[in-house]
């Protein structure tokens, strides 16, 4: 097979990206790394909600939800018997729990299954709802899901959360999970059943008359979705070691959806970029919330400064680029010689 | 003697207390051409709405190719090969005008999510059967240079004939025509009418148009349907529906 120049291009930056993920862990240190494979966790979180809200047209803000079902199933699976032993001491666990431990592949895929199915049995009914009315149900679903996790002590061990889980979300795992996630993506969005889903989000009426069977797509793309954002909660689970169900609030809905926003709803590899950004962003700009010294004013620290700061750039793109960093458009080289021109000419406008 | 392709039965479609059609009985026979018109408001898009299975009729029943499929699913009721256009252009806004006739062929590339998205042989010797298909039938109406261009970028003629081609990649028997000729001038509406003619003999179809200027399908249709206030005032063929008294005082009015 012959390749074209820019695929080509596109070989030569994944293999240096590989190459570098490869390295990764022996020449960051262990704060660094972490903030780089949480950029892998978030662009499979951030895929997984553009897939609803940007290809299929749902405005979905439960994805909490089903990342904690995800994170939940998985820890419990893979947790081995003493360990349950010793987060359980509130009220022993259930017994049927207790024994079961499984490596972490199939537990992994468990939890995104387990995720699906919830996605599954809430979709039927709420996908039948629309627009900000589908929000607010699916806002809360997930905060159901949230209060029976914090009751259900035997089996989740409650407001303690499971401590200690097993560190399975290494730099290779993780940012396998994000490759495959995004090839996954790009193959579904240049199939028939991508273009049905885009079909939905334009036009359900339209859709409907092409004989595409809007509900059933609707609830495909709410599983598939499910599935992604319990895997991606299993691993950001396996790389904090630490699960409990304040973890999976509202709150981190809003930075996956931040990130969908920012990156462009409706494209695969805004998402992909805009979780980079913002993640490291997410580290960089700590400081704020930090006492500062500026000098003339001096702060003691303003915990949630730094969302402010965020809130105000999501302003900001919604005001000047509706439509995110790639405005619903996919990356390609032309784009980048199309930047790179448009600078040089600039340059060469100045001299002149 | 053709057969019949779509019949109504006593249709009545009320929305509380407002009848938008009485007593509907349609008869389309294979190949025809059968126009829908009346003033406005008078329920001809509420008559396609029935068919389609958009609404479900108060009362009565639809029988295509003597099946009764009132109630059924609009999807289905593509799939069974009939399908539709709008009134107020329904393109999807964000696809290229290729990728809105390949919406049409979902059906016809009918494979599962999962061998779509992995490629496999068989879904992609649909894919590429489906992709000539459309380029076929954008060829047909000489949008095949616009193929790769933004749907809604298109001028408004040609959007409208975008429609009627993403409705043929379905694969229909039937074509249901929403006033296809609104917003054009007479002569752009004469050529739409030279068109359908010609997608009837090549593609073998039976079409149900509606227009609310009864010159523009005067000469192409077969027969013709008016409709008042949801009541079918007059049917027959269109030179008889020309003198109907009835149907000049409702197009005019009398005092």
């Amino acid at each position: 097979m012959k390749l074209t120049k820019h695929q080509t291009y596109t070989l030569i930056a994944l293999a240096v990206f590989g190459v570098f993920a490869f390295l990764a862990d022996s020449f960051f240190d262990a704060f660094t790394l972490r903030v780089f494979n949480l950029c892998a966790i978030y662009i499979v979180l951030s895929l997984s909600l553009n897939l609803l809200n940007g290809f299929t047209g749902l405005f979905s803000l439960g994805h909490a939800g089903f990342m904690a079902v995800g994170a939940y199933v998985c820890a419990l699976l893979t947790m081995p018997p003493e360990l349950k032993e010793m987060n359980f001491f509130l009220a022993p666990m259930v017994p049927f729990l207790k024994g079961i431990t499984l490596p972490f592949l199939p537990s992994i895929i468990i939890g995104g299954l387990a995720a699906a199915f919830v996605g599954f049995i809430i979709g039927a009914p709420v996908l039948r709802l629309r627009d900000d009315y589908l929000a607010i149900a699916t806002l809360a679903f997930s905060e159901i899901i949230r209060v029976l996790i914090t009751n259900a002590q035997t089996i989740t061990n409650g407001a303690q959360g499971l401590k200690g889980l097993p560190r399975f979300s290494t730099t290779f795992v993780v940012w396998t999970a994000a490759g495959l996630v995004t090839l996954f993506m790009f193959l579904l969005m240049r199939s028939s059943y991508g273009r049905a889903m885009k079909a939905v989000r334009d036009d359900e009426l339209a859709a409907e008359a092409m004989g595409i069977d809007v509900f059933k797509v609707k609830v495909t793309s709410f599983t598939v979705s499910s599935f992604i954002a319990g895997i991606g909660g299993a691993l950001l689970g396996h790389m904090i070691t630490t699960i409990d169900p304040k973890m999976f609030t509202f709150l981190l809905t809003f930075n996956i959806l931040l990130i969908v926003v920012l990156g462009g709803t409706g494209s695969i590899s805004g998402s992909v970029i805009a979780s980079i950004v913002i993640t490291i962003l997410m580290e960089v700009l700590r400081f704020l919330d930090e006492p500062m010294n500026l000098i003339v004013i001096q702060t003691n620290g303003l915990p949630g400064l730094r969302m402010v700061v965020f809130s105000i750039m999501l302003m900001i793109v919604v005001i000047f680029r509706q439509r995110g960093l790639m405005g619903g458009k996919e990356f390609s080289w032309d784009m980048v010689s199309a930047f790179w021109s448009k600078i040089k000419t600039r340059k060469g406008g100045r001299h002149a | 003697m053709p057969e019949i392709m779509l019949k109504t039965d006593n249709v009545i479609m009320k929305f509380g207390g407002l009848t938008a059609v009485s007593e509907l009985n349609i008869e389309i026979k294979k190949n025809e051409i059968v126009g829908l018109i009346g003033p406005n408001g008078a329920g001809k898009t509420t008559a396609f709405n029935v068919i389609t299975g958009m609404y479900y009729p108060t009362s009565g029943k639809v029988l295509y190719k003597n099946t009764d499929i009132t109630g059924f699913k609009p999807h289905s009721i593509t799939e069974l090969g009939i399908a539709r256009t709008f009134q107020n252009i329904r393109l999807f806004k964000e696809l290229t005008v290729l990728e809105n006739v390949l919406v049409g062929c979902h059906i016809g590339i009918n494979s599962g999510i999962f061998s779509a998205t992995l490629h496999t042989p068989a879904y992609r010797k649909r894919e590429k059967e489906a992709h000539e298909f459309a380029m076929t039938l954008l060829k047909e109406v000489g949008l095949e240079s616009a193929a790769y261009e933004k749907a809604t970028s298109l001028p408004y003629g040609k959007q409208r004939r975008l429609e009627i081609v993403r409705a043929l990649a379905t694969r229909p028997s039937m074509l249901l025509l929403d006033e296809p000729a609104a917003g054009m001038n007479p002569q752009e509406s004469l050529e739409l009418m030279e068109l359908i003619r010609r997608l009837r003999s090549e593609f073998d179809l039976t079409i149900f148009l509606i227009e609310h200027h009864m010159q523009v399908v005067m000469g192409v249709c077969d027969h013709m349907y008016v409709l008042d206030y949801g009541v079918t005032i007059a049917h027959g063929d269109p030179a008889s529906i020309q003198k109907n008294p009835k149907v000049i005082e409702a197009y005019l009015g009398v005092d």
